[in-house]
């Protein structure tokens, strides 16, 4: 939509967005459901406009790394699927596929929001994983905002599976109680640049006109654990400091919504 | 013994039966099988004498000679550019229906319209395997430049031009903006940013609420006073 593409552009020149909304509104309606699949451990589903993400959590019982043996892991999926949008394919995971993936796995990841240690059964020999999975239902802008909203939801939601103590064998069709060992909620919000102006929340189209992009990942006292920089155009201190302030105040208005 | 099974403006969906017996004649839509008429499309049921007809609500768009049709350049060929329309079938722009003015041999084609560019086309001829021939040589006709370009249903087209197009005149007045509804389902809106925000809502709005009657009176609500 070049016609359009122009129109974002010269519209945020003039401080206005072509839907209308301010460059620090997310859309409407953000809804969070949670526990969608009884095969999961845990799952969401979140929708923001008319964007919609699952995430699944699935937890299994494996030998730990040879570096971490008192340590559990995290592994993260992401899938684009067809349905979503024209422009994805089936197949391999493309290369947005894989950034989408790596940005919320490090928002997780870095900011130690899972406590590893607590995953530990026995040291060296056996300690839980725990694989999530991020399937995309329909792409309308802002994947990653949503996917890290989805799977904090879905963490959030999961519980531990029933263990048979003499046999250690995991029966997934019952689930104990007990939920993940969370510490910290980490939410990523990636900010946008266009024609000079930062924003959040892009709809797919004026995520084809941005000239830069910064997803910043922040747990709910403000550290940020995570950042990715996209885009082609450079970005000054002052930006980068920006984003940062409006990512952190967008990640406590999404909180706000997933505590709901 | 004949029977019509549906009223009037009934919703059916593929494969229901509209009628039994040989009375009835199967019209857009709707095929016999037998000696029963069965519906093609989601669509509402309307009966004119004995012919059954189906006017669909969902599908594609199914281009027709005549139609005006907003598409976009998806390729340039040796003698023309290729643009679709928003189906499966693309069609092909030639030089010489593009433009009144001489073009040399060997001329830059993207110069004139590039990929990506949206057109206002007519369709002038259309195939039975759906290959489509546009023509961009009418008043009005031309290279789509500013404003936005929404997308709808094509099915609804109709109600957001209205009886004598009372509709689209009704959203260029109280918006301000240029509106050029193509009718494969993509409106051109062009004019202020405020007024191109407002017809966009609106359009969405009748496309939303296209069975509701009484919907030129209650847009002329929703719309407020003129600009």
């Amino acid at each position: 939509m070049i016609v359009n593409q122009t129109t974002i552009k010269e519209l945020a020149g003039k401080k206005m967005r072509i839907d209308g909304r301010k460059f620090t509104e997310y859309r409407t309606p953000i809804t969070v459901e949670t526990n969608i699949s009884w095969t999961a451990e845990g799952s969401a589903r979140v929708q923001l406009g008319e964007t919609v993400v699952m995430a699944g959590v699935k937890l299994s019982l494996e030998k730990p790394y040879n570096d971490t043996p008192d340590q559990g892991g995290i592994m993260i999926n992401a899938e684009l699927t067809p349905l979503s949008s024209s422009e994805y394919e089936s197949g391999p995971p493309g290369i947005k596929a894989i950034e989408l993936s790596r940005v919320t796995d490090r928002g997780i990841r870095e900011a130690k929001a899972i406590d590893m240690k607590q995953l530990c059964v026995v040291p060296g020999e056996k300690a839980w994983f725990v694989i999530i999975d991020i399937v995309t239902i329909n792409d309308a802008g802002n994947l990653f905002d949503v996917a890290g909203l989805a799977t904090l939801a879905a963490l959030k939601a999961a519980r531990f599976p029933v263990v048979d103590e003499e046999t250690g064998a995991i029966d997934y069709k019952k689930k104990t109680d007990k939920p993940l060992p969370l510490t910290k909620e980490p939410l990523p919000v990636t900010v946008y640049k266009i024609n000079g102006n930062l924003l959040v929340d892009p709809t797919a189209e004026e995520e084809k006109v941005y000239d830069a992009r910064l997803t910043v990942a922040t747990d709910e006292k403000g550290t940020i654990s995570a950042m990715q920089k996209g885009g082609e155009a450079p970005l000054s201190t002052d930006e980068i400091s920006q984003m940062m302030d409006m990512a952190q105040e967008k990640a406590t208005f999404l909180r706000g919504v997933l505590d709901k | 013994m004949s029977e019509l099974l549906k009223k009037e403006r009934e919703i059916v969906i593929p494969g229901e039966i509209l009628a039994k017996g040989m009375d009835f004649l199967p019209g857009e839509n709707s095929y016999r099988e037998n000696d029963n008429i069965y519906s093609k499309a989601l669509g509402l049921v309307y009966v004119s004498g004995r012919v059954i007809k189906i006017t669909p609500l969902s599908g594609p768009y199914i281009p027709m000679v005549g139609d005006r049709v907003i598409g976009r350049v998806t390729d340039i060929t040796m003698t023309g550019w290729r643009i679709n329309t928003g189906i499966a079938y693309s069609g092909i722009l030639n030089v010489k229906d593009a433009t009144t003015r001489f073009i040399k041999k060997g001329e830059d084609l993207s110069k004139i319209i590039a990929i990506g560019d949206y057109v206002i086309v007519m369709i002038t001829q259309v195939t039975s395997q759906r290959l489509i021939d546009f023509s961009m040589r009418d008043p009005g006709l031309k290279k789509i430049t500013g404003g936005r370009v929404i997308k709808i249903n094509s099915h609804k087209v109709p109600r957001i031009i209205g009886k004598q197009a009372s509709m689209v005149t009704l959203l260029r007045e109280k918006t301000g903006c240029d509106i050029t509804v193509g009718q494969n389902g993509r409106v051109w809106i062009r004019g202020t940013p405020e007024g191109e925000l407002k017809a966009a809502r609106a359009i969405k709005r009748i496309e939303e609420r296209s069975h509701e009657s009484g919907l030129t009176k209650s847009m002329e609500t929703f719309l407020g006073g003129a600009q």
